[in-house]
């Protein structure tokens, strides 16, 4: 009996998920174009499941085995079941082969069942709770049904009672696998999750590739064209079929700084809101974390209303530091990053609605080129005493240093300063733009205001083109990332090199020599915008490192490394939280019994010196490097470290 | 409300300068009445600008008005009875501007010359302005050292609004793009002085500080630099007829030594 059913059974179920398929796909084609190459995603896709998503799943080897497990089990067993159940191929082997899947897909499910047994707060409960016992009831009932044609059992086997039993087994198994995949259950993961790696926004990302400039957005506002995303339908489609492969892991949400602090963002949640608003309805059915300090079950949107009326807070949306550190740690590689300044763009493009300062910084940073408002003419009176070629002058050279806004800043001044003795000690043909020089625009671009930073860079590049030089050498990650990453969209590509692996390069061809340092335990803060944004993490240790450092490292040091709090505007915005960043990286650093913290970036240094006394000493590598310069004039013998 | 649909609200607004780096911008003050003009419920809010083409004007758009009227004139003209030209056609409700232009001669004379051309009042240093009851409006109009008072005006009158008034909303660029900077062509009126004019950087204004006669410790001298001591003497004339009162002024402005002293009192 239950034989004969099972094709039909097998049938209708694929039916109806295909009818779930296509409704869903419907629900992506509701987003804005994106120029996508479908053919060649397709085929990149098994290589980017098993290849890179593997790679950041493989950070939690446990469940990385799980997955693999569970995940390969189920897709052998299904391939198969349609061969020996559907179309009935009568092979022993072939339905011993099924046995055996079925068996490697149950062990994965009885440790994804261990794993919800006392599920850590960063996992979604409510129908992913039902999941494990799902993927057991699958397994263990199409092992069951197959016994009898892999010869085991008799064929007669399975009928009367235990017919009904394994039907309702059946029936479970298959809701949960098939209809669950068409249907927005757990399972919709796996179906929006291929098609969502098959046509990523940022296919650099895959084949170990890095891929962390925003997009150039067009600025055109004829007709009524909005500027940003106001709406779910303001996504480009492989956006919001991207927010659909979210499998509420939480792992962004542990990682989330904003989070942490106790401000109202959690990016697992704002991921999930954004699947509610592309298919409709409220967030009732979540059943994660919320926003810190806001209720779950308020929220309600659809693919046409405007995402900050109902959806999603204004407030969760500037919280954000653009750390991307969410983005780093999700499995699915969703693009939380992009999606947030997308929505910032429209805040601050259509609704002037930047909080705190934004306005104020907006403007300064039209009417002067910095965000304070300084007198753009009083650009390098930090270096008044320095006696710095000036491009103008000069109109060529080797390095050309990019100063940064930091430029205005006493703080930061001392950083420039060191990093000055350090290159003319080195004697480095290099020379600064002078007054020529603006704002990067990176402060401009994360707060949303795209036309702001494509006015800025405009000018930079026309600047820069005027000079002759063979690379930009900054002490700003920030500007570093923009001039690297942003500008080539722009027409402006350029080597960029961050200070610390300038100084390093200058170590290793023996162009400076350091004294050994003496003195306390260091540890480093990895600034976003250099490591995750830019993969940098090794320069500045080897420069330490030359300085005889031993670093005692951080638990959430490199790719992990957590914010300082300074990113995206977030000091401008300014939401409240219940504690700031800033003091949480300090604990981290102080965990270390660190005296001193060497930080690459002078947001970082702004920051954590923010930090109440007493606390470790906050240095930029420039600063260290400055007090161990051995003045080359001096015998080579000095030199302690080799 | 039928009868609130009705009133109009025009705001005069000029093109800025930033302090610092000289570029045009919507001017502060400006921006200050077109907010306090938008916080208006049941006013239809109107921009006008007199001058020069500025693309800074669309600043002005970008706070959330869907057009200004541009009276285009020539640097060299006086832009007054072009706005008195522009108001008598339009008719408004109310007039607001800022209190002094950032550019040009920024005499602060324009409201006060517009609202003698119309014939109509002017409160200078409004904060606020909020209807009262039997037609009047409540203006709300700032002194110095933070006090307010309160005036009951009826329309129509010019208002010039203070730099302490609220902060003006920020500047949406979507919107600025997107709204129209209307051409309207008026008679321009050569400035006879606009030749004779000569531009230097502002510079703050010495600012007078009450003598320490007997300070003996620095925190008094302290408190006498920057306490500005409430006005003594002074007088109150109100039943007086025009000569006496203009007598009153003539002479304490030869106290003060703004005119010589050789004029016949
Ligand atoms: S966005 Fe990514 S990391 Fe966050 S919960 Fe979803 S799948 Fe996990
Ligand atoms: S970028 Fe950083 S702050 Fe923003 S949501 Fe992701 S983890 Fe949180």
């Amino acid at each position: 009996m239950l034989n004969a059913a099972l094709p039909w059974l097998l049938a209708g179920f694929l039916i109806v998920l295909g009818a779930g398929a296509v409704r869903r796909i419907s629900l992506w084609r509701a987003g804005r174009p994106a120029p996508v190459d479908l053919i060649a995603g397709l085929m990149a896709m098994p290589r980017r499941y098993l290849v890179d998503l593997h790679h950041v799943v493989d950070r939690d080897k446990a469940m990385s085995n799980t997955h693999v497990a569970t995940a390969g089990g189920f897709v052998a067993s299904m391939a198969l079941i349609l061969l020996v159940h559907g179309f009935g191929v009568d092979n022993v082997w072939l339905a011993r082969a099924l046995l055996l899947t079925t068996v490697v897909m149950f062990a994965g499910a009885v440790l994804v069942f261990r794993r919800r047994l006392n599920p850590p707060s960063r996992l979604s409960k409510g129908p992913w709770m039902r999941l494990p016992k799902s993927l057991l009831v699958f397994a263990a009932t199409f092992f069951i049904v197959t016994l009898p044609a892999a010869g085991i059992l008799p064929d007669g086997f399975g009928s009367g009672i235990l017919a009904f039993v394994l039907l309702a087994g059946i029936v479970a198994g298959l809701g949960e696998m098939l209809l669950g995949m068409g249907w927005a259950g757990p399972m919709k993961h796996a179906f929006a999750g291929a098609l969502h790696l098959a046509f990523h926004r940022r296919p650099e990302r895959f084949g170990g590739g890095r891929s962390t400039g925003l997009k150039l957005l067009d600025l055109d506002t004829a007709g009524d064209k909005t500027l940003g995303v106001a709406k779910p339908a303001d996504f480009t489609w492989n956006q919001l079929l991207g927010f659909d492969a979210c499998v509420q892991c939480g792992r962004c949400e542990a990682m989330c700084p904003a989070f942490a602090a106790g401000q109202p963002l959690n990016p697992k949640k704002l991921i999930q809101d954004m699947v509610v608003g592309l298919a409709g309805g409220t967030d009732a059915n979540y059943a994660g974390s919320p926003y810190p300090g806001k209720e779950v079950g308020k929220a309600k949107g659809s693919a046409i209303e405007v995402i900050t009326e109902g959806l999603v807070s204004q407030e969760t949306l500037w919280a954000c530091t653009t750390c991307r550190a969410c983005v780093e740690e999700c499995p699915m590689m969703i693009e939380h990053v992009d999606a947030i300044v997308d929505m910032r763009r429209f805040l601050t493009l259509e609704k002037g609605t930047t909080p705190g300062k934004g306005s104020e910084t907006l403007q300064n940073l039209i009417a002067t080129d910095n965000p304070h408002g300084n007198d753009p003419a009083s650009r390098t009176y930090w270096a008044a005493d320095q006696n710095l070629p000036v491009m103008a002058d000069v109109k060529e050279a080797d390095v050309l240093f990019w100063v940064s806004d930091g430029a205005f800043d006493m703080r930061s001044q001392r950083i420039l300063r060191a990093f000055v003795k350090i290159m003319k000690t080195a004697k480095v043909n290099f020379a600064v733009l002078g007054d020529e020089e603006r704002d990067c625009g990176d402060l401009a671009r994360r707060l949303g205001d795209d036309a702001t930073f494509q006015s800025l860079a405009r000018r930079n590049i026309e600047v820069l083109k005027k000079y002759r030089f063979k690379r930009i050498v900054t002490t700003d990650p920030h500007a570093f990332h923009v001039l690297k990453n942003e500008y080539p969209d722009l027409g402006g590509s350029y080597e960029v090199l961050h200070h610390t692996r300038f100084i390093n390069e200058l170590v290793e061809q023996g162009r400076l020599q350091l004294n050994a340092r003496t003195g306390g335990t260091v540890t480093y803060h990895d600034p976003c915008y250099l490591g995750r944004y830019n993969g940098e993490y090794d320069a500045p240790r080897a420069v330490l490192n030359a300085m005889g450092i031993q670093l005692a490292e951080m638990e959430r040091s490199g790719f992990r490394s957590r914010c300082c709090g300074g990113g995206g505007g977030a000091p401008i915005t300014d939401i409240p939280g219940e504690r700031r960043i800033a003091d949480m990286r300090m604990d981290d650093i102080r965990a270390t019994g660190a005296e001193v913290v060497a930080v690459g970036c002078q947001q970082c240094t702004a920051m954590l010196e923010g930090v109440v006394e007493p606390r470790p000493e906050v240095q930029d590598i420039a600063e260290m490097v400055a007090a161990q310069l051995v003045d080359v004039a001096e015998p080579a013998t000095a030199r302690e470290v080799a | 409300m039928s009868l609130d649909k009705s009133l109009k609200v025009r705001v005069l607004v000029s093109v800025g300068q930033h302090p610092k780096s000289g570029r045009e911008r919507r001017a502060d003050q400006d921006s200050r009445a077109l907010e306090l003009a938008l916080g208006m419920p049941g006013f239809s809010v109107g921009l006008l600008h007199a001058g020069s083409e500025s693309p800074a004007l669309r600043e002005y758009l970008g706070m959330g008005v869907k057009a200004i009227d541009v009276l285009k004139q020539p640097s060299s003209a006086d832009v007054v009875p072009a706005l008195v030209q522009a108001l008598r056609n339009d008719s408004p409700d109310l007039v607001l501007c800022g209190t002094r232009a950032e550019t040009g001669e920024a005499s602060g004379m324009t409201p006060y010359r517009v609202a003698n051309a119309l014939g109509w009042p002017l409160v200078p240093a409004v904060v606020s302005i909020s209807r009262g009851s039997d037609g009047t409006y409540e203006v709300l109009q700032a002194l110095p050292r933070g006090q307010r008072r309160l005036l009951k005006v009826r329309t129509p009158f010019v208002a010039t609004v203070d730099p302490a008034a609220a902060e003006a909303r920020q500047s949406a660029f979507g919107p600025a793009q997107r709204g129209q900077l209307q051409a309207v062509a008026v008679a321009s009126v050569a400035d006879p002085a606009a030749n004779d004019l000569e531009f230097s950087p502002a510079r703050k204004r010495p600012k007078r500080i009450a003598a320490a006669r007997k300070a003996t410790t620095a925190a008094e001298r302290f408190k006498a630099a920057t306490v500005k001591s409430a006005s003594k003497g002074g007088q109150v004339l109100v039943k007086e007829t025009a000569a006496e009162k203009a007598s009153a002024i003539l002479n304490l402005l030869v106290a003060e030594g703004v005119i010589a002293v050789d004029s016949p009192s």
